[in-house]
């Protein structure tokens, strides 16, 4: 495929992204502190999170298991998990995480329940979108050109 | 025997005749012995008796004179000579007591006599003191009769009680038949029976009141003797022979206005009940003077109770009424604070939703200024950025106004160029302006300071709002802004009369006119326009968008600087003049050097705007610790990275120059390890300056971080640009206290 016809599916599917309402401004940021120095710094910094929203999301499945639930620790875990998507802007999930922490709050397990696989429907969604995003990258990156910087024209 | 010359013959003692003389000389003598024995025995038996020893004298002549005829006796025989001898010194004596006796009784009989009438004086006194006694005790039982009723009477504040108990003690206390009182009606032409003491419930019925025994009775402060028959006293069972005497009194009905202070009250009143007192039939009892004074004493008593009564019914009705005030007042309290509870989280929710899209506008923004642009792009840049931030200041006001309200607003007070606002108020109106083809004239006075201390966002924020309405309601023609420091005969104007500006050696009164030329104000809207929400409805206007709490806003941040704002129109059609005047503050010339506190947008773009700053970062979440190391290591900073507070405390040392701390994270105490660090570098240019990173700006998390010591607050999430001012900031002042 042409170079900016990748150039420009990258474009498109990232504002795509930005008015589905999956990335915010934070990406933007993000995307800024991307330079020379730091080439890949967004890809390190999106794999992190996701390694750790896994391994939060495995914590959030088993406390919600225990016969007593201990509303505490799953309030800090998705305190954790909120502040993780707010810093590199996966919106969708921020959202969600917002939703899950009001009913820990009222200690509603059946609501719990519903946003933990909200949560994770959520996560596993914008991972396939970053996925997306980083194959086209690569391939940019593969065919010599560079990553564009996003027009904004909204 | 020798012959005499005696009438009668001799005569020959006859044997009869001196049997019956011996016998009564006997007798005599008997009486004569026995008589000083009687009188000896009784004297000794009665315990007073002055004259004894006249008793002594008048026995001895007694018995002398017994004794002489017991001597007697021996006579009519023929006795020897010492018998005559006997008899002779018997006679003596006799004589010679005789004779003293007779002489003392002419001393004695008169004293006797003038003990009889000392005796009868005495008995009369004696008399006397006892009517007298009598007549004080029924005074004093009349006394106590009458406290008893007082007593009893006062001792309750209920009318019906009140009047119910003096008849019933009245009744007791003077033993009557029927006991009753007469009320006015209400028309005051009649009187009706209310209160009688033996028939229970009185039967309505009803007297004219101008009968003239009744006027009698009240016409006099006593009570007044009646006829049984009149028809007041006619309430008894018919059939007695002799009904008993009756007595009327008059009972004054005072009201609270009758009593003034230090004075009696007056018995203008007119209105008076009547009291009436029936003795018993049949008894022949009569009404004595101190039962009278009884009866007056208790309906004087009666009076003054019954005005306590009415007293009391008049202050127990206006404390229900009171209460039930409050009752009411407190439910419209709590509604109000429903109201505004209501209103407020209605505020922090939209506040946050309009945040959100603006802070993607803003990033966008100055993300874009990053890129390359033509000179014509940059300004359009330039504009929307100063345009989104004015916007976020607004919706931070939105919610300031409801701060406003409740009076915990702040002017954040700094040093700025006064010109320079001006100038910046005329570019964002300038466009606008050029497409309305008006033209907008600013006119600074030569003696304008150029730098001046206040709040340059929220003064802006005003001129601009004024200078926008007036470009707004102008459809054509021209605006002109004016601005000078007001002298002390124009600081006082005659429209403002409560404000009383007084200029000093630190301070001087701006004041700036906005004339335009548009459709102007109708007189009677001019009070409306800085009231929130009320727009003028006339149709040029309708269309001109705006929430209309612009002008409110302003008039609030005028009254916070200390000044006033107003609007001046001859009319519609005329134009109108928007004036204000505030307080400011004269910057020292020291000072005038300086670069202004406001963070101004950077004109250079590099990267690197703080090399090798040593900067720690405390946060436990991974990936918030990687983004923030990667905005600081963009700007140049030498990074380190802890995720604990132990390690935090154990790291940090005099060569990092700031800390930053998520102190959002429950369970983790970012304030503790602020005061840690306050207290681990005691000298304040070795510490490092700490600043919190945080979720929430509430006031909660502001007094924490301010409590502890921190330098200064930001919100995540962090832009570049923000990153940026902060630490440009906080390098240079040490202080910043609230990035948002």
């Amino acid at each position: 495929m042409e170079l900016v016809q990748i150039q420009r599916r990258l474009v498109d599917y990232t504002k795509s992204l930005f008015m589905e309402g999956f990335l915010d401004a934070q990406f933007l940021q993000l995307q800024q502190l991307q330079d020379d120095s730091n080439p890949d710094f967004v890809f390190e910094v999106v794999s992190l999170f996701f390694e750790d929203s896994e391994k939060l999301l495995n914590e959030l499945t088993i406390a919600l298991d225990q016969p007593n639930v201990d509303f505490k620790k799953l309030d800090s875990h998705v305190h954790q998990l909120k502040g993780s998507s707010s810093s590199i802007g996966a919106q969708r999930v921020k959202n969600a995480c917002i939703a899950f922490r009001n009913y820990c709050d009222v200690q509603n397990i059946e609501g719990c329940l519903t946003c933990l696989q909200q949560v994770k429907q959520e996560c596993y969604l914008v991972k396939n979108k970053f996925e997306t995003l980083f194959r086209l990258e690569q391939q940019i990156m593969a065919s010599g050109g560079s990553v564009p910087t996003i027009e904004l024209g909204f | 025997m020798d012959s005499c010359n005696c009438i009668e013959p001799q005569w020959p003692p006859d044997d009869l005749l001196m049997k019956y003389q011996y016998i009564s000389d006997f007798f005599i003598a008997l009486a004569y012995f026995s008589i000083p024995l009687e009188l000896i025995y009784f004297v000794k038996k009665s315990a007073v008796f002055p004259y004894r020893w006249v008793l002594v004298q008048f026995g001895a002549f007694i018995v002398l004179c017994g004794a002489t005829h017991l001597i007697n006796l021996w006579t009519f025989t023929m006795h020897t000579r010492t018998v005559a001898m006997v008899m002779t010194t018997a006679k003596v004596f006799t004589a010679v007591v005789s004779c003293a006796t007779a002489l003392m009784l002419v001393h004695i009989i008169p004293d006797l006599l003038s003990v009889k009438t000392r005796e009868l004086f005495l008995k009369n006194k004696a008399a006397e003191l006892d009517r007298e006694m009598g007549l004080i005790r029924t005074q004093e039982e009349t006394g106590r009769h009458s406290r008893m009723l007082t007593h009893e009477i006062r001792s309750t504040l209920d009318r019906h009680t009140i009047l119910k108990t003096t008849l019933v003690e009245l009744g007791r206390t003077l033993a009557l038949e029927e006991c009753a009182l007469w009320m006015p009606t209400r028309t005051g032409l009649e009187l009706q029976l209310s209160y009688t003491l033996r028939q229970q419930n009185p039967v309505g019925y009803t007297v004219p009141i101008h009968l003239p025994v009744i006027n009698q009775v009240f016409s006099s402060s006593h009570a007044v003797k009646i006829s049984p028959k009149c028809p007041v006293a006619r309430i008894r069972p018919a059939g007695k022979y002799m009904p008993g005497e009756v007595v009327a009194v008059r009972v004054p009905l005072l009201h609270l206005s009758n009593f003034q202070i230090n004075d009696w009250p007056e018995l203008s009143t007119k209105r008076y009940a009547l009291m009436v007192l029936m003795l018993p039939s049949d008894s022949a009892r009569q009404w004595h003077v101190h039962e009278l004074e009884l009866v007056e004493v208790v309906a004087d008593q009666v009076a003054v109770a019954l005005s306590h009564a009415a007293i009391l019914e008049e202050s127990m009705r206006a404390r229900d009424l009171l209460m039930e005030q409050n009752v009411a007042l407190d439910l419209a309290r709590r509604e109000a604070e429903t109201a505004i509870r209501a209103r407020n989280d209605f505020l922090a929710v939209m506040n946050h939703e309009m945040r959100t899209p603006m802070h993607a506008i803003i990033a966008l923004s100055s993300l874009l200024q990053e890129t390359e642009l033509t000179p014509e792009q940059r300004l359009m840049v330039e504009t929307i950025l100063k345009s989104s931030n004015l916007l976020s200041t607004l919706i931070n006001d939105v919610l300031d106004l409801s701060r406003l309200e409740d009076g915990s607003l702040q002017l954040d007070l700094g040093t700025f160029n006064l010109f320079a606002v001006f100038r910046e108020v005329l570019n964002l109106i300038k466009p606008i302006a050029s497409v309305k083809k008006l033209h907008v004239s600013l006119n600074l006075a030569p003696d304008l300071p150029e730098y001046a201390i206040g709040d340059e966002k929220r003064l802006m924020q005003t001129i601009l709002n004024v200078v926008g309405n007036a470009v707004k309601f102008s459809k054509e023609g021209s605006i002109s802004i004016t601005a000078f420091v007001a002298k002390s005969e124009l600081l006082r104007d005659s429209r403002t009369p409560e404000f009383f500006p007084v200029p000093s050696d630190n301070h001087f009164y701006l004041r700036v006119q906005v004339k335009d030329s548009g459709v102007g104000i109708s007189p009677q809207d001019i009070p409306k326009l800085f009231t929130k929400f009320a727009q003028t409805q006339s149709t040029a206007t309708r269309n001109s968008g705006g929430s209309g709490l612009g002008l409110a806003i302003c008039k609030r941040f005028v009254n916070l600087m200390e000044g006033h704002i107003w609007i001046e129109s001859e009319g519609l059609g005329k134009g109108c003049t928007a004036i204000f005047m505030v307080k400011l503050g004269i910057p020292e010339r020291l000072n005038e050097p300086k670069l202004p506190f406001m963070p101004k947008v950077p004109t250079n773009h590099g990267p690197t705007a703080f090399p090798g700053l040593k900067v720690l970062v405390m946060d436990e979440n991974g990936v918030s610790r990687m983004v923030t190391k990667g905005l600081l290591v963009h700007l140049g900073c030498d990074v380190t990275m802890v995720s604990s507070s132990e390690e935090c405390l154990r790291v940090v040392s005099h060569e990092h120059k700031v800390v930053f701390m998520d102190v959002c994270v429950p369970g983790m105490d970012g304030y503790e390890v602020a005061i840690r660090i306050n207290e681990k570098f005691t000298k304040r240019h070795e510490r490092p300056i700490i600043v919190a990173l945080t979720g929430n700006t509430d006031k909660v998390t502001k007094e924490n971080c301010m409590r502890v010591g921190m330098d200064g607050i930001i919100l995540k999430p962090v832009s570049l640009d923000k990153m940026r001012s902060v630490l440009s900031d906080l390098l240079e002042h040490r202080v910043l206290f609230e990035a948002i």
